[in-house]
């Protein structure tokens, strides 16, 4: 790990302020995905500011009738709080399906909408990587890709998308707070959030400024329905997702679909949601209609298809 | 003869570890070696003072900011019994309970914890006085080489103060009801502890036992 120095803010505004006179610092909370990434040397930031102190831990009911996630709050308080157990059940169910215990004790809501790819390239430093070194090439096109997204990929880039918990915020149509660096608040809904590489090089990955902060994740009012995560990994538990599927399904036969695992970011579309009274084939042709998957990764249409099958057949009868 | 030979073996492997490593090199406050505690405090590009409380008992230190608390633990207060084992937040060996929950140790910075209460697995329980979950680790063989076996108890006994305060899992039915203790249970919360040698069966038997699951 290269060297760095520390120090600890009490405010949200203190955070933005410390990031712009900082030019070569990060913000860290729960930190699973930043130390991992800077005992590697995969980012190298001169200065930490630790936000834990930032009081953005609580979940408040807004005037809309939905709920204020605060960024702090841990992935399992927010699986556990008895008001997203009862009226975002979805999200419950994605974040308890990723990570283990002990990381899910520390992973905040902010950090997760950020996590970072977990594709082996981007690891490892000896490859070509665009994320890690823009225009090094991508090493995972003839590489080992099965893992790897077959949507919204470019030429230079196919890693998937990690995050579960961000998946089911899709389906939610949840909206990211973010402090700007002059202190004032904007909000970003979570589909226009995660960004795809586009003809770009893969570095911008969300729609987050220099110098800004998530203070906060709003749900809209419950949705009513039924809510289902259906994630298929190739173990048991504490892998990341192959094919996923958030859905919230109304007694009508309407609703609304999102997949993980496939995408380089979490995959919904309207198409999508309006094909769900014709059966998971249609769901997801209208879904992944422009996938260009590799020779090794093409099983996710399949898997794709069967795991919303099992998702529509859940809530039958 | 023989022990105080392996003794001088095991000062001389901590100080090859104290010296090839960054992290490590750093002035603990806490009986640090010799060697370290001669190596100028100058030398620490980016040092900062802490203090922590671990099993009771507080703990200034001054550290590089690339401490993990892990290291911070083994390293500088000589508690070895948190192992290291991936350093990467995958295989639970490091797992120690901040505040009441258990985390990876080998995730997070020390300096992130100032103030905070800390219990390894030499606060839960001694040779002489086993904690129920040790003792029945024993009963149950629930280990073969044993270097998972620290984590794997700090993690199940916070795993199932998560199991009372409610918190769900994947396998979880219904939640809105209390999560059922169940094998199914106990196995998918423990998923963050990996064990080589494969002593799960018996793993989940000696937490059974503790948490009072009907076989």
């Amino acid at each position: 790990m290269k060297s760095f120095t520390y120090e600890r803010v009490t405010t949200p505004a203190e955070a933005v302020a410390a990031l712009a006179k900082h030019p070569n610092a990060k913000l860290i909370a729960g930190g699973t995905n930043l130390l991992d990434h800077m005992k590697l040397q995969l980012v190298t930031p001169g200065r930490l500011i630790d936000i834990n102190g930032t009081g953005l831990d609580k979940i408040e009911p807004t005037p809309e009738g939905g709920l204020r996630i605060g960024a702090l709050v841990r992935n399992t308080d927010l699986a556990a709080d008895k008001r997203i157990k009862a009226d975002y059940a979805v999200l419950a169910r994605a974040i308890v399906a990723g990570a283990s215990g002990q990381l899910r004790n520390m992973a905040t809501t902010g950090g997760n909408l950020m996590q970072r790819t977990r594709c082996p390239y981007f690891y490892d430093t000896n490859l070509p990587c665009n994320k890690r070194d823009p225009g090094s090439g991508c090493s995972a096109f003839g590489g080992y890709n099965r893992n790897h997204a077959i949507i919204g990929i470019s030429g230079n880039c196919i890693c998937a998308f990690p995050s579960d918990m961000s998946v089911a915020l899709n389906v939610l149509e949840a909206v990211v707070e973010v402090m700007k660096a002059d202190g004032s608040t904007t909000l970003i809904p979570i589909t226009e959030f995660h960004l795809i590489p586009g003809d770009e090089l893969p570095v911008k990955e969300f729609a987050l400024g220099k110098d800004e902060m998530i203070t906060a994740v709003i749900l809209p009012k419950p949705l009513g329905g039924k809510h289902i995560y259906r994630k298929v990994r190739n173990r048991a538990s504490y892998a990341f997702a192959l094919v996923s599927v958030a859905a919230v399904l109304q007694p009508d036969g309407t609703g609304r679909i999102a997949l993980g695992g496939v995408g380089t970011k979490p995959w919904r579309s309207d198409a999508g949601d309006a094909a769900l009274h014709k059966g998971a084939k249609a769901v997801a042709d209208a879904l992944l209609a422009d996938a260009t998957p590799t020779d090794q990764n093409r099983y996710k249409l399949t898997l794709a298809e069967r795991t919303i099958a099992a998702v529509l057949a859940s809530v039958k009868g | 003869m023989t022990k105080q030979k392996s003794d001088l073996i095991e000062v001389s492997r901590r100080e090859l570890l104290a010296g090839g490593a960054a992290s490590v090199a750093v002035v603990g406050t806490a009986a640090p070696l010799a060697a370290q505690a001669d190596s100028p405090k100058a030398a620490i590009p980016s040092a900062h003072s802490i203090s922590l409380t671990i099993n009771g008992t507080q703990h200034s230190l001054t550290l590089d900011t690339r401490t993990t608390l892990l290291d911070a633990l083994r390293e500088h207060l000589h508690l070895t019994g948190t192992k290291k084992g991936c350093d990467q937040g995958q295989c639970g060996a490091c797992t120690v309970i901040v505040n009441g929950r258990r985390i990876n140790s080998c995730l997070t910075l020390a300096v992130m914890h100032e103030g905070d209460s800390i219990t390894t697995i030499e606060g839960i329980g001694t040779p002489e006085k086993l904690h129920p979950l040790q003792a029945a680790f024993v009963k149950h063989d629930g280990y073969q080489c044993g270097y998972c076996t620290p984590g794997q108890i700090c993690s199940a006994v916070a795993m199932l103060g998560e199991i009372k305060a409610g918190v769900p899992s994947h396998v979880t039915g219904d939640l809105a009801a209390a999560p059922n203790l169940s094998d199914a249970e106990l196995r998918e919360r423990m998923s963050g502890n990996i064990c080589r040698c494969a002593a799960y069966p018996n793993i989940i038997a000696a937490i059974g036992e503790v948490a009072g699951v009907k076989a």
